[in-house]
């Protein structure tokens, strides 16, 4: 694949300045009337998009330039009827954020967070598709076994974790206990709290890259491997110039997908902990929900909140698609 | 990427929505109404505990629809811990909202606020307001108009495991928190059981603050006063029942099933709790023999002894299709034999001086232990803002459980945070 993408590449760009010139010669009219139909395809799609995404995104704008809260929105519910009374605050509610010592500190954790679980499920993720990548007797059984985690419901494995964790009642105290070994405070311990979001969050998202990992490692030619073993390279000089270049593509969606995922990775750590102890596990996130849906609802916080988080993750995106480009990949 | 659009997306649709509510008509007074007339489906929502007290208000929910035939009650049972967040959301949007909630004391003030409620004054479903009892009452009123019926009135109190006690060498309950804290090193000394455990909870913290003279707000004053000296010794004495190994250290996760369990297991000998949980606690293993349960007023601090009044109460969601039918259906609800026959089946506390007359309220014995108790119940700031106190609190409770904060800490932090929510006080 990776081979393939790079060969096509310059003919792609040389096809692209061709038909760029075309398009910047002829009149637009000329363009309308050979690309109508195309326009009238995509029409729908693009109605679609602006009304679910284009819209919503807008009035999130426009709502964090406000002070709209449950109680001044304006409504009529029978025989009540409350007059809309929210105003344009500007930037305030941005201001707000960022002058917030806690923002700042939740944001340090929740990259600390998306690093962590990105780079053991990755790592992990590769490992066991290495594992797996070769003969052995009862891969399917095996692969089946590790792809279950996956298969569950997040929120259903999220809330069985939580009760493996109890303090008092869970399993994983319980076999301390029968062990003779001291107990841990899995939840309740702040630190302790952090370090098992992160083992919950590895071990539903393992199973994902394991499986869009090992599919990217059937797809190495044997050629490549068989090639490199008579010029003598050993298996990590393998690993290193083999494998891992030939799984970029794959590995590369993943590590960002991940990354997105993780940074608002809602049900673990609201499901897990609600953010607790003492804030100790709330990512911007689960901060943002906390502000919008508990006591009175503030809308334009919320909204505020959704932006900064928003911007966050599409800066992470381009500098990352930025650097894969400098290395030579076309996204 | 994609979650965050959503946030723009709910609160883009839930505005879009609130816009188009239901229109109602203004109702007359009405004082009676015949039963086969009232038609239509009310949508309940039940907060009760689904396992021990949802199937009485099932019974009584029967019997209304045998007495109002034409009216389909239909019955959701809501975990009380999702239902404030859940109606707002429903209320909000106008769609999937009950008819009639059950809503905990400190919910009301604020949906009414929201304009979420039906004022009941003069409707069929308020029935002798003067019967009523007048701190419950005193939850259902906003800006002088009733938006609710009280349904049940509760505080908190001590409840101990009599076996242990006296292994510790008491046969009474403790009645100061000097007792307490003897008390419970005593049970951890000579039966290597915990003394006590507490349930990291705002409302669970409320009688310490009492105790000490303090309180969350003062509304009358408009003042702020978690951060009191009186507040801040009364959070010292939780701090230091933790840390002298009274109390054992609380669990945060899932903290009152911890503790509740732990009770009723035996492996603890004392916790706060409520007249709700008592059926519940009875049907633990230390509890086999009745009679083991003991129910005590909470202990007093060194000013009082005082716990803070909870309970819940009907209300009516404003833009129902079938308020005659749910006015009706809160009437028969909160009516004096309704209230008999729960209290006499789960030892819920009426709120209807009139039920505390009837013989099957008078011999439960579970009301005759819990009358006294909420009858020094203190009330609470009754303030639209009441229902968002409890959150920073735990919070900074959760700190202090895990040493991360001290009392006065607590007090600060919790302080600054109300000081966000009620804007305007001092």
């Amino acid at each position: 694949m990776t081979t393939g993408t790079r060969r096509d590449a310059p003919g792609l760009a040389a096809d692209r300045t061709v038909r760029g010139r075309r398009r910047a010669a002829g009149p637009f009219a000329g363009r309308w009337s050979a690309h109508w139909y195309a326009w009238a395809m995509v029409a729908p799609v693009l109605l679609v998009m602006g009304v679910l995404i284009g819209y919503p995104l807008l009035r999130g704008v426009y709502l964090s330039l406000t002070d709209a809260t449950e109680a001044n929105v304006g409504r009529t519910i029978g025989m009540n009827t409350i007059p809309a009374t929210y105003r344009f605050v500007g930037l305030d509610n941005y201001v707000q954020i960022f002058s917030d010592s806690e923002f700042w500190l939740r944001l340090g954790w929740t990259f600390l967070w998306t690093v962590a679980s990105v780079t053991l499920t990755v790592g992990l993720g590769l490992g066991l598709a290495m594992l797996l990548n070769r003969r052995l007797r009862f891969r399917g059984l095996y692969r089946v076994i590790l792809i279950l985690p996956w298969a569950a419901p997040a929120f259903v494995s999220t809330f069985i974790w939580r009760y493996v964790l109890n303090n008092d009642f869970g399993l994983a105290n319980g076999m301390l206990r029968a062990a003779g070994l001291p107990t841990v405070e899995w939840l309740d311990d702040p630190t302790m709290a952090k370090v098992s979001v992160i083992l919950v969050n590895v071990w539903l998202g393992i199973a994902f890259n394991m499986v869009a990992l090992l599919g990217g490692l059937q797809s190495v030619p044997r050629e490549l491997y068989e090639a490199a073993r008579v010029d003598g390279a050993s298996a990590w000089q393998q690993f290193r110039n083999i494998t891992l270049p030939m799984l970029r593509p794959v590995s590369r969606t993943v590590i960002l997908l991940g990354t997105i995922w993780s940074f608002n990775q809602f049900p673990v750590i609201f499901l897990l902990t609600r953010g607790g102890p003492n804030g100790a596990t709330e990512i911007l996130v689960t901060a943002a929900y906390r502000d919008a849906f508990m006591g009175l609802r503030d809308y334009s916080g919320s909204a505020a909140n959704g932006m900064v988080i928003l911007v966050l993750l599409v800066v992470m995106a381009s500098l990352y698609l930025r650097s894969l480009r400098k290395q030579g990949e076309v996204w | 990427m994609r979650r965050t659009p959503l946030v723009g997306l709910v609160t883009g649709l839930a505005l879009a929505l609130a816009a188009c509510g239901g229109g109602g008509s203004a109702d007359k007074p009405v004082t009676s109404v015949d039963p086969a007339t009232v038609s239509g489906t009310v949508t309940y929502w039940d907060t009760s505990d689904a396992a021990v007290e949802g199937p009485v208000f099932k019974e009584l929910i029967k019997d209304f629809e045998s007495k109002h035939p034409k009216v389909k009650v239909n019955y959701v049972n809501v975990p009380f811990g999702e239902a404030q967040n859940k109606f707002k959301t429903a209320a909000q949007g106008g769609s999937g909202t009950p008819d009639v909630l059950r809503a905990d004391v400190g919910w009301v003030t604020e949906f009414a606020s929201l304009g979420y409620l039906a004022p009941l004054d003069g409707t069929y479903a308020l029935d002798k307001p003067e019967d009523l009892l007048p701190t419950p009452a005193g939850s259902t009123k906003f800006n002088g108009k009733t938006f609710a019926v009280p349904q049940t009135t509760d505080s908190l109190g001590l409840l101990y495991n009599k076996e242990l006690l006296k292994k510790a060498g008491h046969e009474a309950p403790p009645k100061t928190i000097a007792e307490l804290k003897q008390f419970a090193l005593d049970v951890k000394d000579k039966t290597g059981k915990t003394g006590l455990t507490l349930n990291v909870d705002g409302f669970f913290v409320l009688p310490f603050l009492y105790g000490e003279g303090g309180d969350l707000v003062d509304a009358a004053n408009k003042k702020i006063t978690v951060n009191s000296p009186q507040s801040v010794a009364g959070l010292k004495v939780i701090s230091d029942l933790i840390s002298s190994g009274a109390a054992a250290k609380p669990a945060i996760a899932d903290s009152y099933l911890a503790a509740m369990t732990a009770f009723k297991e035996g492996r603890t000998a004392m916790i706060y709790n409520g007249p709700w949980s008592t059926t519940d606690a009875l049907k633990g293993s230390a509890f086999k023999n009745k009679e083991n349960l003991g129910v005590a007023p909470v202990p007093a601090g060194s000013v009082k002894a005082a716990s803070p009044t909870g309970g819940h109460d009907y209300t009516v969601y404003a833009g129902s299709k079938n308020l005659a039918a749910s006015y009706a259906f809160v009437r028969f609800m909160s009516s004096t034999d309704s209230q008999s026959k729960v209290a006499a089946r789960l030892g819920l506390l009426p709120t209807r001086t009139s039920a505390y007359a009837r013989p099957e309220v008078q011999g439960n014995e579970l009301v005759k232990t819990w009358k006294p108790i909420v009858d020094t119940g203190a009330p609470r700031a009754w303030i639209p803002e009441g229902g968002q106190l409890f959150e920073p609190l735990v919070q900074a409770y959760q700190g202090m459980a895990t040493g991360k904060l001290d009392a006065a800490g607590v007090g600060r932090t919790v302080d600054g945070k109300y000081r966000e929510i009620l804007k305007g006080w001092n």
